[in-house]
């Protein structure tokens, strides 16, 4: 029998063994962050600090403003020298508090509470929400919002997602290798507030090692289970996890809790692991700097709030000419325009592509109609006509073709053969209709 | 583009062997007319040529392939029919609608439906396949299909001796016909070729060949249901070259799998329905080009199913 898998999607070379190989290794301490008050989706963050005042690591530093946002805690202890405007690594100007680091490490106040599962739910929650902990495998969804789900909806299973999918990073697999017993954890934690029997972990099988560490990790663990998934990207987007795991699919338009299922990261549970047992805050986060265009490819452990190109420095900066860097994966990661932007909670990878290895697409040919993209597309969506539709500007005529299931995995644009930007022409036409 | 034509080599070397040279002069006068016109339609409208894309090349190629030998000829003249074939081809019937991509009908079908309908006559002199590669005159004859149609099945198994003949005949491709269209066998080849290489899926070529085989078998027979011979009708006439090279072309086929079938099966039937109750012998080119009418229209209606999409109305169900 096959491994468990969804219809659909694309097998690009996984490019791990750049970086998979490394620990993680704590980064050196920034001199200075940046700390953005909006790294989640949902409303900013309202800053309650002022410039010139002395902040201790783990303060927070900007209150959530709304039921989907999530606080933003100090990475360091020193001065707030600075709050305004400064962009962020997709380019936008986002409100964020500057904090000189003093070098003292001075925590707020950390409390080993070796007893957390004794907590109740409630309590528990209050702590991932006060961590101000988000979805770190990219989308940064305030993680509370996901474990209060409406009466209604009958949660049954709590699913980590250890597919890292996207090819290059390596962050969540180095954390199943090195953290496997405070992933496990934090999975118990999530099945504790969700009052769920059922946990699973699924890992792709391309990486052995890490299913093994995990299997061993939650041996003996009631209700727990650790599967091996088939190879395919993008098997780590939730809704392929979830028809992997359980054979569910999740209607379009709809959530993961419509099926009873909560999908969280792997980094996302030992951060709720560290929330519930010490009270700490998410304030740093494993990072795979890597790509053929970095010198030494390493996974770092690093502050909120670090200049990405601090990060390129301590991996040896970067080798022969660089000719893009992405924040994040190949697939559904974005380039940056700038390197003076700053890891957020959802900056899972910095890769550096080498400029011999950037095409750059001036013109692109006309569809042909191969149907390889219909046959890539994970949603069952027909992206050849999407990008036809976009194209003309028929955008609304795109809706009748599902625009908006479309969750931009990229996979299409991989396999076209007349290099159609697919994905962006997707993008261009959500951005002029609504849903 | 590049790797269709090398799939379309085999068939083609079987006709210049079965042909001799006329057959070569054929596919090479459509290949470059084909290429110069594109060429030229580009600079008239002041666009890019994209000629390396293989495009026009191709369509040259499968025009050529789809014409008879016995077209090379100075008398009476009938060598300008593959260049205006061409000509419609690539300039008609792909740029004016658009260009590559854009085309409803495909091209090289179009090109050589033009010519049998304008020069009826040069378009079904058939030459009678011989080794003898410079013969520049060689034997008129009829297509199997044609002695079919006219004359019937044992008429069919006289000229060929006995059903094993036959059958080693249309396989091989030592018989008349257009000069790509005869070798079963090479087209064959370079069909498995493109399937393993991906770059085809058997939904057309299968749904197309199996309905072709059933309508025969159940149909074809004199007299009696389920006495035609659904094997004749599979490796004759176009049907090889239609089923896994024409009927194949993405830009006229539906892209949704399940559209795909449809089209096949649309294919196969309206070509056994031409062949066996219409006015002409062979049906493949007439029947692709039909269902190339309905492609967009098959894929609108089979929209590919939408992850999830199902569940929610099967969910509805259950709650009514």
């Amino acid at each position: 029998m096959g491994l468990a898998t969804f219809k659909g999607g694309i097998h690009p070379p996984d490019k791990k063994t750049l970086a998979a190989g490394s620990s993680i290794v704590v980064a050196k301490p920034p001199k200075i962050v940046v700390i953005p008050l909006s790294q989640h989706i949902g409303a900013p963050c309202k800053p309650i600090v002022s410039i010139g005042q002395e902040v201790k690591k783990g303060e927070i530093i900007g209150e959530p403003a709304g039921f989907v946002s999530s606080p933003v805690h100090s990475s360091v202890s020193g001065k707030v020298v600075a709050i305004g405007e400064f962009p962020n690594a997709m380019g936008r100007m986002v409100n964020s508090v500057v904090i000189e680091n003093d070098g003292k490490e001075e925590w707020t106040s950390l409390k080993d509470n070796p007893d957390y599962m004794n907590l109740s739910p409630e309590e528990l929650k209050e702590k991932v929400k006060a961590a101000g902990i988000v979805g770190m495998g990219g989308a940064a969804f305030p993680t509370v919002v996901k474990l209060s789900p409406p009466k209604e909806k009958a949660i049954d299973a709590v699913l980590i997602n250890g597919a890292e999918c996207e090819p290059y990073l390596t962050a969540d697999y180095r954390l199943m290798i090195e953290k496997s017993k405070e992933v496990v954890e934090g999975l118990k934690i999530l099945m504790k507030i969700l009052g769920v029997q059922k946990g699973y972990i699924g890992i792709e099988n391309n990486k052995p090692d890490a299913v093994a560490k995990m299997k061993e990790a939650a041996a003996g663990e009631a209700g727990i289970e650790v599967l091996a998934l088939e190879v395919k990207y993008p098997q780590g987007a939730e809704k392929m996890l979830i028809k992997a795991i359980l054979g569910r699919e999740v209607p379009p338009r709809a959530l993961p809790m419509d099926v009873g299922v909560v999908v969280q990261n792997v980094g996302t549970a030992l951060a709720i692991y560290e929330a519930a047992r010490f009270g700490k805050p998410l304030i740093e986060r494993v990072v795979t700097v890597t790509g053929e265009g970095i010198a030494e490819p390493k996974n770092l452990m690093v502050r909120i709030g670090t200049k990405v190109s601090d990060l390129i420095e301590e991996c040896g900066g970067f080798k022969g000419g660089a000719g893009k860097v992405i924040s994040g994966g190949p697939m559904m990661g974005f380039a940056l325009s700038s390197l003076d932007v700053s890891v957020t909670k959802g900056t899972s990878g910095i890769l550096v592509i080498p400029e011999e290895n950037v095409t750059h697409v001036d013109e692109f040919g006309p569809c042909i109609r191969c149907g390889r993209c219909i046959d890539a597309c994970a949603m069952g969506l027909m992206p050849s006509m999407l990008s036809v539709l976009s194209e003309r500007g028929f955008y609304e005529e795109a809706k009748e073709y599902n625009l908006f299931d479309c969750f931009e995995c990229g996979s299409c644009t991989y396999v076209c053969p007349s290099k159609r930007p697919i994905v962006q022409l997707v993008r261009l036409a959500k951005s002029m209709v609504k849903p | 583009m590049w790797t269709v034509s090398l799939a379309l080599l085999p068939a083609l070397l079987s006709g210049v062997y079965f042909f001799g040279l006329k057959a070569l002069f054929v596919t090479a006068s459509c290949i470059i007319s084909s290429i110069i016109f594109e060429h030229l339609y580009m600079k008239i409208v002041d666009k890019k040529t994209v000629v390396s894309d293989g495009s026009a090349f191709l369509t040259g190629l499968l025009l050529g392939m789809n014409m008879p030998a016995s077209l090379w000829s100075f008398s009476p003249f009938t060598a300008h029919v593959p260049i205006v074939a061409s000509f419609v081809a690539v300039v008609i019937t792909k740029q004016l609608f658009g260009g590559l991509g854009f085309n409803v009908f495909n091209p090289a079908l179009i090109g050589r439906a033009f010519a049998l309908i304008s020069w009826p006559k040069a378009m079904t002199i058939w030459s009678e396949p011989s080794a003898a590669f410079l013969a520049m005159d060689a034997k008129t004859t009829a297509t199997p299909l044609g002695i079919l149609k006219e004359e019937g099945v044992a008429k069919l198994l006289e000229v060929f001796g006995d059903k094993m003949s036959l059958y080693t005949h249309l396989l091989t491709g030592n018989r008349a016909g257009s000069l790509g269209e005869v070798s079963a066998i090479a087209i064959l080849i370079g069909g498995l070729f493109l399937l393993s290489k991906r770059y085809i899926t058997w939904h057309i070529p299968v749904s197309f060949l199996g309905t072709v085989a059933v309508m025969a078998w159940v149909l074809g027979g004199k007299g009696a249901l389920f006495t035609g011979d659904p094997i004749v009708h599979l490796l004759s006439g176009g049907m090889m070259l239609g089923a896994w090279f024409m009927a194949t072309d993405y830009v006229t086929s539906p892209s949704v799998k399940n559209g795909q079938i449809i089209f096949g099966v649309g294919c196969g039937a309206l070509t056994m329905l031409i062949r066996l109750k219409g006015g002409f012998p062979e049906g493949v080119m007439f029947a692709i080009l039909i269902m190339n009418c309905f492609a967009p229209l098959i894929d609108r209606s089979f929209k590919s199913k939408v992850f999830g999409a199902v569940k929610q109305t099967k969910a509805k169900e259950i709650k009514q």
